[in-house]
């Protein structure tokens, strides 16, 4: 398999032209949006809550395959999930999902769906910030 | 594609040329480095990293302070960068600062002129097309004196829309413009002689942000008629950590300084300080030597190839780039058609995105920059978020837009 074949491989390719869990709640429990600086792409969770469970989860996004593919991706590993867990959720399991090799530039693209997410648990259910994403000051925690 | 020489005009062999830059010696993902990036910043030939090795090994001592003979060398070396850039754009002597970079030379006009010169009721004019070096400066120091902060708009074809510049200017007074020679996402050349005349006619200031001009085209600030001139050595074949800001020598000479400590002062006592001669007026603390003298190599390469001669094969190039780009189904370019814009196309392919398009043709070897290219007030113009950006220079060759082609081809293929 070619360096290109791994990286778009068929699964990011299909949640990227057909996201899961893309769209908007009408009524959300918290919300947050966050842009990567360097390339624009852009991601906007809306989370609804059952007690402390995640009970739905929509984004709205545009940007790269990488970014737009992985948060699809996370909106499938979160549901159901409570928020104390996916604020502690540790970015390489989300890396192991998204199963690709990416350079240091392209994480960031990766990773951006996850911040965004757990800046919407801390707004909604004052999960903390871990310490590695304490540059999402940067997101004005919208 | 076959081209036949109709002129007389002395040509460029970029293949010739390709030889003076080491970079292009290895394969990238097994494919020869084919670099569409230069308008980011470009290569540097074997000419300008000797030069810089051999000032290290033989001349290197600080400038302007030891009376050693190494003492002599480096300033002979680093006062003769600066005498080969006033000859460069055709400036009088003393006007030339070196500067870390263009993006330095604005913000030192900004700070140094504009905190001095600018209040309510005053009004700074900018462009849509501005990098942001030459746009958040002026917005940020019209904020923090009270001026009023435009920008001229584009029309379709990303050109500017000087027919706004009466409605612009019932906002206040013109005190300032500031415009690119040539737009780094977009390539439109801009009417600098025709602004800089506008504005002088309003007693206002004019600033030319020449990065993407510099290594591109011959350039002459008397015959562009601006007040500043801002260029980086990096675009130019030059290394990194050095530019340059032109500046009329009255207007340096009663602007305050901007940064304060050595080398910038005549003297010092505890009552008070008072400055050196411009430029060094502008230059405090210990300058970037070395880069200042591998600076001087770029231009000396640049001028034995010919400006003009650089000038030819990019307009070659771009209109070469815009003909093939035309036949990708699904491709939109943006900005003025090739004839009115330098080696600079900036496109999107439907579907995938910038960041998306520009690994799909690294993986064969083609480097070209996605994203907004510090332009997001132009990209909001575009109404778009990113572009991909395909830029040349003296080493570009015809067959590597074709690559291009091919990994845009395999980019629609694969997001199909």
């Amino acid at each position: 398999m070619s360096e290109l074949d791994s990286l778009y491989r068929e699964v990011i390719l299909d949640h990227y032209k057909n996201p899961r869990g893309h769209g908007v709640i009408a009524e959300p429990d918290a919300e947050a949006e966050g842009q990567n600086p360097l390339c624009g792409d852009e991601v906007s969770i809306a989370v609804e809550f059952e007690g402390d469970t995640i009970a739905d989860v929509k984004f709205q996004g545009r940007g790269c395959a990488i970014s737009q593919a992985a948060t699809s991706m996370l909106m499938d590993m979160v549901k159901g999930r409570t928020a104390g867990e996916v604020a502690s959720m540790s970015r390489d399991e989300l890396l192991e999902e998204v199963g690709i090799p990416l350079t240091p530039v392209r994480l960031k693209c990766a990773l951006l769906g996850l911040g965004v997410l757990k800046v919407a648990l801390h707004k909604g259910k004052g999960t903390p910030l871990p310490e590695e994403w304490a540059g999402l000051d940067e997101l004005e925690l919208k | 594609m076959e081209r036949v020489a109709v002129t007389a005009q002395p040509g460029l062999d970029a293949r010739r040329l390709r030889a003076d830059f080491p970079i292009f010696e290895q394969s990238i993902h097994g494919q020869p480095l084919a670099y569409l990036d230069s308008a980011n910043s470009s290569q540097k030939p074997r000419q300008v990293l000797e030069t810089m090795l051999r000032f290290y090994e033989t001349s290197y001592a600080n400038v302007h302070r030891a009376v050693y003979e190494l003492g002599v060398r480096s300033d002979a070396a680093y006062d003769g960068a600066r005498e080969k850039v006033r000859r460069f754009v055709n400036a009088d002597p003393g006007e030339i600062v070196f500067t870390r970079n263009a993006t330095e030379g604005l913000n030192l006009v900004a700070y140094a002129w504009g905190l001095d010169n600018l209040g309510p009721g005053d009004l700074v004019l900018v462009t849509e097309l501005e990098h942001h070096s030459n746009f958040v400066p002026w917005q940020y120091i019209a904020g923090r004196t009270g001026a009023e902060f435009a920008a001229i708009p584009i029309d379709e074809h990303g050109e500017l829309r000087l027919d706004a510049l009466d409605e612009l200017e019932s906002r206040g007074q013109v005190k300032l413009v500031a415009c690119g020679l040539v737009s780094n996402s977009l390539g439109t050349v801009n009417p600098v002689e025709h602004l800089a005349a506008w504005a002088h006619e309003r007693g206002a200031v004019m600033v030319v942000d020449a990065a993407q001009a510099a290594p591109h085209r011959p350039l002459d600030v008397q015959a562009l008629g601006c007040d500043f001139l801002a260029f980086t050595g990096h675009k130019m074949c030059g290394p990194s950590g050095i530019g340059v800001l032109w500046g009329r020598r009255e207007l340096l000479e009663r602007m305050s300084p901007f940064e304060l400590g050595g080398e910038m002062i005549r003297k010092v006592t505890v009552e008070r300080t008072t400055w050196n001669d411009v430029p060094h007026k502008f230059e405090a603390g210990t300058p970037p030597i070395a880069q200042a003298v591998g600076l001087g190599a770029a231009i000396d390469y640049l001028t034995e190839v010919g400006l003009e001669a650089v000038e030819r094969h990019e307009a070659e190039l771009t209109a070469y780039a815009w003909g093939r780009l035309s036949e990708v189904p699904g491709l939109t370019l943006y900005g003025p058609p090739p004839e009115r814009r330098a080696g600079i196309v900036s496109f999107n392919l439907d579907g995938v995105h910038p960041h998306d398009v520009a690994q799909v043709v690294d993986a064969g070897g083609v480097a070209v920059r996605a994203g907004h290219h510090c332009n997001q007030p132009l990209m909001t113009s575009l109404g778009v978020d990113a572009t991909t950006r395909a830029s040349f220079y003296l080493y570009t060759l015809p067959e590597e837009i074709d690559r291009l082609i091919e990994g845009l081809q395999r980019a629609r293929k694969l997001f199909s």
